[in-house]
């Protein structure tokens, strides 16, 4: 199983079509009512961050694995100022835009697998998973 | 001779002939199925507008072209019709001429000379035209956003606003205007926020929901947050969002129920008490 589908993201409306491309594949790939709004919401968090701290980059989602095992990957990167404490933006609370602060954290546990990649001055990649049970 | 002059001492013929070719162009736009008379009308005001151009009297503070714009946005004509006719009148123009000139050698530079009069006409109108039209665009664009966040005073006290739909930065700025100014217009003294057709609730949808409803205990009111699906219980306990001492109530029913205890009032069922 592969599909995948990607977004770029420079407006608020394109933050919009992200989750959108999220729903649609969540549904079809027979993720439950929870799980398709944990995802989409996922999407929504990693997306708005890319608009706020980077303006702008890219969202792909996609679906692998194989029988048995299948999967929704989100893959959000920028070429934005990158993350230098990866420990503190990862504390509930923890904001530079006078937010909830509760975005990456958040995203985390909303998905079962969560990967930051980040250099200063070069950009953030993250990924995230949620296994299809 | 100018051009410019020789138009306008030919305006009559130039005029007649203009609208006979626009009359005949008019299966073109055969989706639009346009009155006779109105397409007259247009006509008329579509060779007014050229020639209050040609006397340099055209432009954003013509009166005259920005009406005839407007009409015809409103006729939801296609752009075409203003191209196509100022190329009949180019056409035309130079067809008159060339009844009356005899000479190749000025002809060419009569047409040339004609271009360098139209075409100036041709970029301001298109430029007119897709001015009002982004202006109009803009004000539907307000309009709705009007509609996106309506305060509804549904009893004395007690005022619902029910958002529907994507929340982007505006819209949110929107929805902590028009509580506070409900708030104070309507007098409620409890407010509920109904969500129930917002489909993704993030960290900043909460966020500005939480803020306007601690701007609305500042004015001396309280906030309901009703309407909230299971699934999206769900993701906001997972993004760790602290709802706190803001009150929820999972539908809006039960949210009133709520907001009338609070008024203290409730609802009583009168055929009862009737005994019928
Ligand atoms: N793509 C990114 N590039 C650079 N910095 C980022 C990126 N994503 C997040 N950050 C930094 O990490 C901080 C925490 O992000 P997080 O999404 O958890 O909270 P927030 O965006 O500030 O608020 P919230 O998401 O709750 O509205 C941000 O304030 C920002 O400084
Ligand atoms: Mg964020």
């Amino acid at each position: 199983m592969e599909t995948q589908a990607s977004v770029k993201i420079r407006n608020e409306w394109d933050i919009v079509q992200a989750r959108q491309l999220g729903r649609e594949l969540s549904k079809e790939m027979g993720f439950g009512q929870v799980d398709q709004a944990r995802i989409t919401t996922a999407i929504s968090e990693l997306a708005r961050n890319i608009y706020l701290y980077a303006q702008n980059g890219e969202i792909d989602v996609e679906a692998f694995g194989k029988v048995g095992r299948i999967g929704l990957k989100i893959i959000s990167t920028d070429q934005g100022p990158g993350i230098s404490d990866i420990r503190l933006v990862m504390q509930d609370g923890y904001t530079t835009s006078g937010g909830l602060g509760a975005g990456l954290p958040g995203v985390k546990r909303l998905m079962d697998d969560f990967k930051i990649h980040s250099q200063e001055g070069r950009g953030t990649e993250i990924v995230a998973i949620k296994w299809l049970r | 001779m100018p051009v410019i002059k020789y138009i306008k001492d030919n305006k009559e013929d130039i005029v007649t002939l203009w609208k006979k070719q626009m009359d005949e162009e008019r299966p073109e736009y055969s989706n639009y199925t346009v009155p006779h008379k109105t397409m007259e009308t247009a006509n008329e005001n579509f060779i007014d507008v050229i020639f209050d151009y040609l006397n340099g009297n055209g432009g954003e503070s013509s009166e005259g072209v920005n009406v005839f714009i407007e009409q015809i946005l409103q006729f939801g004509w296609p752009l075409s019709y203003l191209t196509s006719g100022l190329q009949v009148f180019r056409k035309v123009v130079m067809d008159v001429i060339d009844k009356n000139v005899t000479e190749a050698k000025d002809l060419l530079g009569l047409y040339k000379r004609t271009d360098a009069i139209i075409d100036p006409i041709f970029n301001q109108l298109i430029k007119d035209a897709t001015e009002t039209w982004e202006h109009t665009v803009s004000m539907q664009k307000s309009a709705l956003l009007e509609l996106s966040a309506p305060l509804i005073p549904i009893m004395e006290h007690i005022s619902v606003m029910p958002l529907i739909g994507t929340i982007d930065t505006e819209r949110a700025k929107l929805i902590m205007e028009n509580l506070l100014q409900g708030v104070i217009d309507h007098g409620a003294e409890v407010v509920l926020i109904d969500i129930t057709g917002v489909p993704v609730v993030d960290t900043m949808v909460a966020h500005h929901i939480i803020q306007a409803s601690e701007a609305v205990r500042l004015v001396g009111s309280e906030c309901i947050l009703v309407g909230i699906r299971p699934e999206i219980a769900q993701t906001i306990v997972n993004l760790g969002i602290e709802l706190g001492e803001f009150p929820t109530r999972s539908t809006l029913r039960k949210g009133i129920e709520t907001a009338l205890e609070m008024t203290k009032r409730k609802i009583i069922n009168i055929a009862q008490e009737d005994g019928q």
